[in-house]
């Protein structure tokens, strides 16, 4: 026996794996013109685990305190051996995942992959989008530069705008009245502690489902397929997607090196907080769309104040949003079109309120 | 007629696979895979190992050596992004203070002659605790605490008290 | 004394004033408590009589419990007007221009009694005064020019510290150009009103009136206060050595300062200028409109080639700076760390600065030395830069190694893949 097979036997016999891995071999996905888009979610997989990776290194470096912090990252930049390249492939990953996190929500969303059995799936995945923009808030804040200062600032007096549980949220959020080393030190443990612990958890649980539940097929194709059995074309999960997939998740390797090399992160200044804030403070990306809808917000609509609707109404939809999968019939006769046209409303509005908050002033 | 080896194609035989395209994928792949492990392990590996040039933070930094300067003598070194003034006192004493001048921002020096630190663009003066005592400047320079470790002189910002 | 009864009855007279008479009244006898009737009624009087309780209350000497009688005299405790204002009781009315620092000075020249209130302060204000330009032609009997009040202000008189004084360094020069900016005042008088226009232009008016740097000189800087006389030509690079000491050294024992007392030339002024000082620039070594040399020496001589050595050296050292600035930009907006010869550009600049002092010495020798200096500096920074970008590069060949690596390893798994699916 060759030495691979006599380490995976002794192996199995101490773990007992064969047979849980056993309905992993049988995996299949579904082939169609639009399987490429089931390759997000593993890119996304791919792109967290390389957070974490850097993230651990950077630790070893990294100081957080408003006395240190950006000191220490300068420091990672200019005197650590390969230091710039760790900063920013984080940087530069954490917003790569982001935007894949977002396109495989909507791939699910128009692929209609969140309909019964795989709506835990869907709830799960939400919960992790909404952990994974917490990380990009929680992470920007560590470098202690002006930019960051100012748009956790900003940031976290929009969430006081909630009524009645605004301002302690702001509070615990701040780890005080105002954006402070404390506010640092606290979201250094969210994004370092808190937040990788949940997100673990819950990916756990998605990945998990998504073995034992297996790919979703469009329902068309799925009606088309029921009736005609041999029409149905498929793809062992191991290890021919898998090989796929270690191939996209190279490009994306490729991708970032490249992005890190010729578009190094910026380092910024070190925040002054008696310092006026720089005209037209915005928030990253992935947030300009809800901020530019709260820039657009009327200051009063009818007698409610127009920031605090604007939050609630993003509080709803997110509400809503995590709560899709129940809203949609079963029965494949039966899916609703109004939701593949909220999907297509919701990314025109994203894609766009992104672009006019990055053009605005 | 020579067997068949690892470098040589099966001519007589179509069926079976050719040898050296296995090898070559094989390869090829194992190549990818090892150099790409490299790639990424090398500097990983760099990385963790510590630079020289240890990390103090902003608030104190390494302004010279032990027999570095001669008694009443001074030397610019570099406070985070602005340049201070180390000055060994005739009584053999460290003292240092900002060299930015408060009037112009020109950098001063010290007069082992006037025993004083002494700003060239209008003739401004500092005593050396760093106190403005004649001259255009209107604010004393900003004096640093000087501890010294071993071979090293330390410098770093005051804290309030 | 009758006169201005008289006066006061006709003005009570009018009904349309009568009120006002009647408030007076009214205020002088229902706040008949303090000891100061003089402000009683003269607080309700339009001016030119006018002087609010507000008003005086600002000035100095009423906060060290001095009042009107200690200068106009009179009886400030009586309630009627011939009694208060009687010459037996001192009255002095309104001070004559002519006895104004006269009346000053019989206190502020008196040290024992000045002590009492303020042991630091001059007391021979007086005596400079009386050799100023202003003093000689009042005592000649001209009084359009300035008395103590025109300039310290009256009833309203704040400590020159006190950033409101008409005579805080701030606001000297406005007060100065109140007269010496009226042509239609100064008619008459031989010297020109361009000043304060001219010094609003300056360096130096920037400094104080915008930047609020006290250390900049205003008109009394240079002229003096109380003894305000122009400085005389041969003493101008005195009053400027104050400050530019080192500019004034250089050009104590250079060539120009010689040629300059020859020909009763007023030293600093004749490239500098008197009021209207700004920023020098290197074109004033050159040959264009704001060259200053080429207004005496002729093109062509050695003062002239020595010149324009002085020039290239100044352009040498400045572009070599500015090279090294551009190189250490790109480094930086590349992602490389350049900060320590950021920091070293500074002192490169100082060099610059010194350089430019150096000038004045118009020694070709002296200022090659500082220009030197500098460019040694500011060739290191360049090689930094250039260094930076040699990283910078590297770290892209190691991009393009990793990229090779990856495209290997897809290749590789490509055909894998196609292998055994056929």
């Amino acid at each position: 026996m060759s030495p691979l097979r006599t380490l995976r036997t002794w192996l199995d016999q101490r773990f007992g794996w064969d047979d849980l891995l056993a309905p992993l071999r049988k995996k299949t996905v579904p082939l169609h013109n639009l399987s490429y888009w089931y390759f997000l979610g593993g890119i996304t997989l791919f792109l967290f685990v390389i957070q974490v990776l850097t993230g651990i290194l950077l630790l070893l470096y990294y100081r957080p305190g408003a006395s240190e912090a950006f000191e220490s990252v300068q420091y990672i930049m200019t005197q650590v051996k390969f230091g710039w390249l760790v900063r920013s492939i984080h940087s530069w990953s954490a917003n790569l995942m982001i935007f894949t996190a977002f396109a495989h929500m909507f791939s699910v969303l128009f692929l209609k992959a969140y309909r019964k059995p795989r709506e835990l799936t869907w709830v799960s995945g939400v919960i992790l989008l909404f952990l994974v923009m917490g990380f990009g808030f929680s992470g920007y804040l560590l470098p202690w530069n002006t930019l960051a200062f100012f748009a956790t600032k900003v940031g976290t007096e929009i969430t006081a705008q909630v009524p009645m549980i605004g301002k302690p949220m702001m509070i615990f959020l701040r780890g005080g009245e105002e954006v402070t080393g404390a506010t640092l030190t606290r979201f250094f443990g969210f994004h370092v502690a808190v937040l990788p612990g949940l997100a673990t958890l819950l990916i756990l649980v998605h990945v998990l489902l998504v073995q034992r539940l297996g790919i979703s097929i469009p329902p068309k194709l799925e009606a088309q397929w029921i009736a005609n059995p041999s029409a149905k074309r498929e793809m062992k999960f191991f290890p021919n997607f898998t090989l796929r997939e270690l191939m996209a998740w190279y490009v994306a390797l490729g991708v970032l090196g490249a992005l890190a090399a010729i578009f190094p992160w910026n380092l910024g200044v070190k925040a002054d907080p008696f310092a006026p804030a720089p005209a037209g403070i915005k928030p990253e990306w992935y947030f300009l769309f809800m901020f530019q809808t709260l820039k657009l917000i009327p200051p009063k609509v009818w007698f409610i104040d127009g920031e605090v609707l604007g939050v609630l109404a993003f509080g709803l939809v997110g509400l809503l949003w995590l709560l899709l999968p129940f809203f949609e019939s079963d029965q494949l006769s039966r899916t609703k079109p109004w939701i593949t046209g909220l999907a297509v409303f919701a990314l025109a509005y994203v894609a766009g309120m992104s672009v006019y908050g990055y053009l605005a002033k | 007629m020579p067997t068949p080896s690892e470098g040589m194609g099966n001519a007589g035989d179509p069926l079976s696979p050719p040898v050296p395209r296995r090898r070559f994928v094989e390869v090829l792949l194992g190549s990818g895979f090892l150099a790409t492990a490299v790639a990424f392990l090398y500097p990983v590996l760099r990385y963790l190992v510590p630079p020289k040039a240890s990390d103090l933070g902003s608030d104190a930094v390494v302004a010279g050596h032990v027999g570095e300067l001669k008694p009443n003598s001074g030397k610019i070194f570099r406070f985070g992004n602005r340049p201070g003034l180390l000055v060994r006192t005739a009584s053999g004493e460290y003292r240092a203070m900002s060299a930015i001048c408060t009037h112009l921002s020109c950098t001063v020096q010290y007069r082992d002659d006037l025993r004083e630190v002494w700003c060239a663009c209008h003739n401004g003066k500092y005593d050396l605790n760093g106190r403005n005592i004649s001259g255009p400047p209107p604010r004393p320079l900003e004096a640093f605490e000087v501890q010294v470790q071993g071979d090293a002189i330390f410098v770093r910002r005051r804290l309030e008290g | 004394m009758a006169i201005l009864r008289n006066k006061v009855r006709s003005v009570s007279a009018t009904p349309r004033v009568g009120l006002v008479g009647l408030v007076a009244l009214a205020a002088c006898l229902s706040y008949g408590q303090t000891p100061n009737s003089c402000l009683d009624c003269h607080s309700a009087l339009p001016d030119p009589l006018g002087v609010s309780q507000d008003k005086f209350s600002q000035d100095i000497h009423a906060q060290k419990g001095l009042t009107c009688v200690s200068c106009h005299g009179g009886d400030p405790t009586s309630d009627d007007p011939d009694k208060a204002m009687s010459r037996k009781a001192g009255w002095k009315g309104k001070i004559d221009r002519k006895q104004i620092p006269q009346l000053c000075g019989s206190c502020h020249s008196d040290p024992a009694y000045i002590r009492q209130f303020n042991p630091s302060l001059r007391t021979d204000q007086l005596d400079q005064y009386r050799t100023s330009v202003h003093g000689k032609r009042l005592a000649a009997g001209d009084t359009k020019v300035a008395v103590c009040t025109d300039c310290h202000s009256v009833h309203d008189l704040r400590a020159p510290s006190d950033p409101r004084s008409t005579v805080n360094p701030v606001n000297v020069a406005n007060t100065c150009a109140r007269c010496h900016s009226d042509a239609g005042y100064m008619k008459g008088y031989s010297i020109p009103t361009n000043q304060f226009a001219k010094y609003s232009t300056s360096v130096h008016h920037e400094a104080l009136a915008v930047r609020g740097d006290l250390s900049a000189p205003t008109c009394s800087t240079c002229h003096g206060n109380h003894g305000a006389v122009p400085p005389g030509i041969d003493k101008i690079q005195n009053v400027c050595s104050n400050c530019h000491a080192f500019q004034a050294q250089m050009y104590e024992k250079s060539s120009h300062k010689k040629a300059f007392d020859a020909a009763s030339l007023p030293g600093c002024v004749v490239c500098h200028s008197n009021h209207g000082i700004v920023y020098p620039t290197d074109a004033y070594l050159g040959t264009g409109p704001e060259a200053v040399c080429m207004r005496c020496h002729t093109p062509g001589d050695t003062c002239d080639q020595a010149r324009a050595a002085l020039q290239s050296g100044l352009s040498r050292l400045d572009d070599a700076i500015k090279g090294a600035d551009q190189v250490l930009g790109v480094a930086e907006s590349s992602g490389m760390e350049v900060s320590e010869a950021r920091l070293g550009q500074d002192q490169a600049r100082d060099s610059l600065t010194k350089a430019r002092v150096t000038i004045h010495s118009f020694r070709t020798d002296l200022v090659d030395h500082d220009i030197q200096a500098g460019m040694k500096v500011a060739a290191k920074d360049l090689q930094a830069g250039k260094e930076a970008m040699v990283e910078r590069d590297r770290r892209r060949v190691g991009l393009g190694i990793s990229l090779i690596a990856i495209g290997v390893a897809l290749a590789g798994l490509w055909l894998y893949v196609r292998k055994i699916e056929t």
